[in-house]
């Protein structure tokens, strides 16, 4: 026998529909853990804790590279020459003016940095997250005659003077991010925290 | 004779019960292949046995593979090394991988050449270019496995792409790391993937794809609609039964290709660095980025158009703008079967203007792929743009010029040779 038509379609209809969408708001329940286990676990969080970094040894014009979060961080002891490069030409950068949130409050200054004369820099690309390549010297280099001296990323071409402040009209949108970080003394660097002050 | 009908009593049994005759013939032996098949087609079955080929090697290699970032890069030279015959099958799936991606452009070209997207085989297009997709993650999911120094800087870039999403972004990219930089975690999980959920979505939806193929028919160099003419049985008459006639094309395409594909497993397993690149050699490095990072081959047309677009627009940032271009050049194809106007399918009876904008689209796409190896300069990257508007105006362009064009008849039948 042929099921004839439901002696209440519009009673069977809502029942159907109440039906489906519960079915549908369980899959989306039913969903959260398993996206949720994507995100960085606890033992990925605990990674983040800060670094303690020793920069009494560290010359004038040298760069070290520290890792934290498993990435790695630029800590750089600008050199008196770089000091007056950094001062002038401007018009060449992006955000000269630090106006983008790329570090905290403490470093939104014309050197980008907490303590003057020491640079603190993620080195992560803000393009695509590789890590920019080091060349202090203010000499023609193949990816531009007139440089400066600062960061360039081998990826895309990307540009940062030795502040971590971008070039214009390069892939990078922003200058590379300044960590957290204090000095706990002169020579003890503390990266991943802004201290108590 | 009488294991003869021993065998055709056991068959009786198994098709009261599964239509296995029914399908072995409907998919296999009687398979209508028009008559006009040409080079072109062979493509299609060498896909299969190089997917058959990446599911054993791949299935080997994992046998001893270690998914862990300290054992990933030592477990991969322990398999070159010291597991019997490791070098050959790990060299097979590497090259596999290269081969897999050499034939399905070869294959989608055959499809873009002759309108074997259009109507009624729309469906049969979505397929393959599914399969495009699982396959452009497999192969970028395999690349990491190794975790040497590209494999890392790799899957940073390519992760780091999300972030330039807005709002969202950094978040997104996040969470498909599992970190805030890419680590173990993420090489866990892509492990995973490659393994396990891309394989099951390849294999399900090559199955489609034929299965699709099957209900339709094979499209041939005329585009003539063979089916328009069938004999007594219903067969359509162009057309002969894939066995023995088409299946002996195919395995004399399987020879030489064969032969070809072990000269390089041989012979040059790393493809002058095209299949395995020499950098990868190096175990990863996360505090520092190779020289030159390049992608494999096969998406360095999409890496250069990426890379090209180096203005903001509309305040959309250049990077996600690039992010996006990029993704549109793979998402288009699915559209091409709606931006094809044209009443004819074959290019050989099209007009000139579809035959200079598929010729552009030739140019420009290996002109990018060259431009996506090599370092960025400045007359480059306004190469990578031209050639990205060159690429792009062979679809944007389609509906337009495939309706004012004049096209040639096509024949009623397929010739006789």
């Amino acid at each position: 026998m042929q099921p004839n038509s439901p002696p209440n379609p519009i009673r069977r209809q809502l029942l159907t529909s109440i039906t489906s969408l519960l079915g549908f708001v369980g899959v989306i329940f039913a969903a959260i853990p398993f996206l949720s286990a994507f995100r960085p676990s606890a033992r990925a969080e605990a990674a983040g804790a800060p670094v303690k970094v020793n920069i009494g040894k560290l010359s004038q014009g040298e760069l070290m590279t520290v890792e934290w979060r498993g990435m790695p961080v630029f800590v750089y002891k600008v050199s008196n020459e770089a000091q007056n490069v950094l001062s002038s030409d401007k018009n060449k950068l992006a955000d000269p003016n630090s106006a983008q949130e790329q570090q905290p409050q403490y470093a939104k200054n014309d050197t980008r940095s907490r303590k003057e004369g020491i640079a603190v820099l993620k080195g992560v690309c803000t393009h695509l997250g590789c890590a920019p390549k080091f060349y202090p010297e203010a000499t023609s280099q193949d990816f531009d005659p007139n440089w400066q001296g600062g960061f360039f990323c081998p990826c895309h071409g990307s540009k940062f003077d030795l502040a971590g402040r971008v070039y214009a009209n390069v892939p990078a949108p922003t200058n590379l991010e300044v960590p957290p970080h204090y000095f706990e003394s002169d020579s003890m660097l503390v990266i991943g925290s802004d201290g108590a002050s | 004779m009488a294991t003869d009908t021993r065998t055709k009593r056991l068959l009786n049994w198994v098709d009261f019960r599964f239509p296995l005759t029914e399908v072995f013939e409907r998919h296999l032996s009687k398979y209508p292949a028009p008559t006009n098949l040409n080079i072109w087609y062979l493509f299609g079955f060498l896909l299969i046995v190089v997917l058959a080929m990446q599911i054993v090697t791949g299935l080997w290699l994992m046998m001893n593979y270690t998914n862990s970032a300290e054992e990933a890069f030592s477990s991969v030279e322990y398999i070159m090394r010291d597991v019997e015959y490791g070098w050959l099958i790990r060299y097979m799936h590497a090259a596999g991988a290269s081969a897999f991606f050499a034939l399905i452009y070869l294959h989608m070209f055959r499809g873009m050449m002759y309108g074997s997207y259009q109507k009624p085989r729309e469906l049969i297009w979505l397929g393959g270019w599914f399969t495009y997709l699982i396959l452009m993650a497999e192969g970028f999911t395999g690349y990491v496995l190794p975790w040497g120094q590209m494999s890392f800087w790799a899957a940073q870039v390519i992760i780091s792409l999300f972030s330039s999403i807005p709002v969202v972004g950094e978040d997104l990219a996040t969470w498909i790391r599992g970190d805030y930089l890419v680590s173990g975690i993420t090489l866990s999980r892509l492990f995973a993937f490659h393994v396990v959920l891309l394989p099951i979505l390849l294999i399900a939806i090559v199955f489609f794809h034929i299965l699709a193929l099957h209900e339709i028919g094979s499209n041939n160099p005329d585009g003539i609609d063979v089916k328009k003419h069938l004999d007594e049985d219903g067969v359509p008459l162009d057309t002969k039964p894939f066995f023995p006639y088409d299946i002996s094309h195919d395995i004399f395409a399987l020879g030489v290709f064969l032969i070809i594909f072990c000269s390089v497993v041989f012979f040059f397993p790393t493809g002058g660095g095209y299949i395995i690149e020499y950098v990868n050699y190096e175990p990863a490095n996360p505090l520092s980025t190779p020289a030159h990072i390049v992608p494999s081959w096969y998406y360095t047309p999409f890496y250069a158009m990426l890379r090209a677009v180096d203005f903001p627009l509309f305040g959309l940032t250049a990077k996600f703008l690039g992010f996006a271009t990029m993704m549109a050049a793979v998402a288009i194809f699915a559209v091409l079967p709606w931006l094809d106007r044209s009443p004819v399918k074959s290019i050989k009876y099209k007009g000139i203007l579809s035959k200079t904008f598929l010729g552009i689209f030739v140019v420009s796409f290996f002109a990018l792929c060259y431009l996506g190896m090599v370092p960025p300069t400045e007359t480059k990257t306004l190469m990578s743009k031209i050639f990205t508007i060159g690429y792009f105006s062979y679809f944007l362009l389609m509906p337009i010029y495939t309706r004012i064009e004049k096209c040639k008849p096509v024949p009623e039948r397929v010739a006789q040779v």
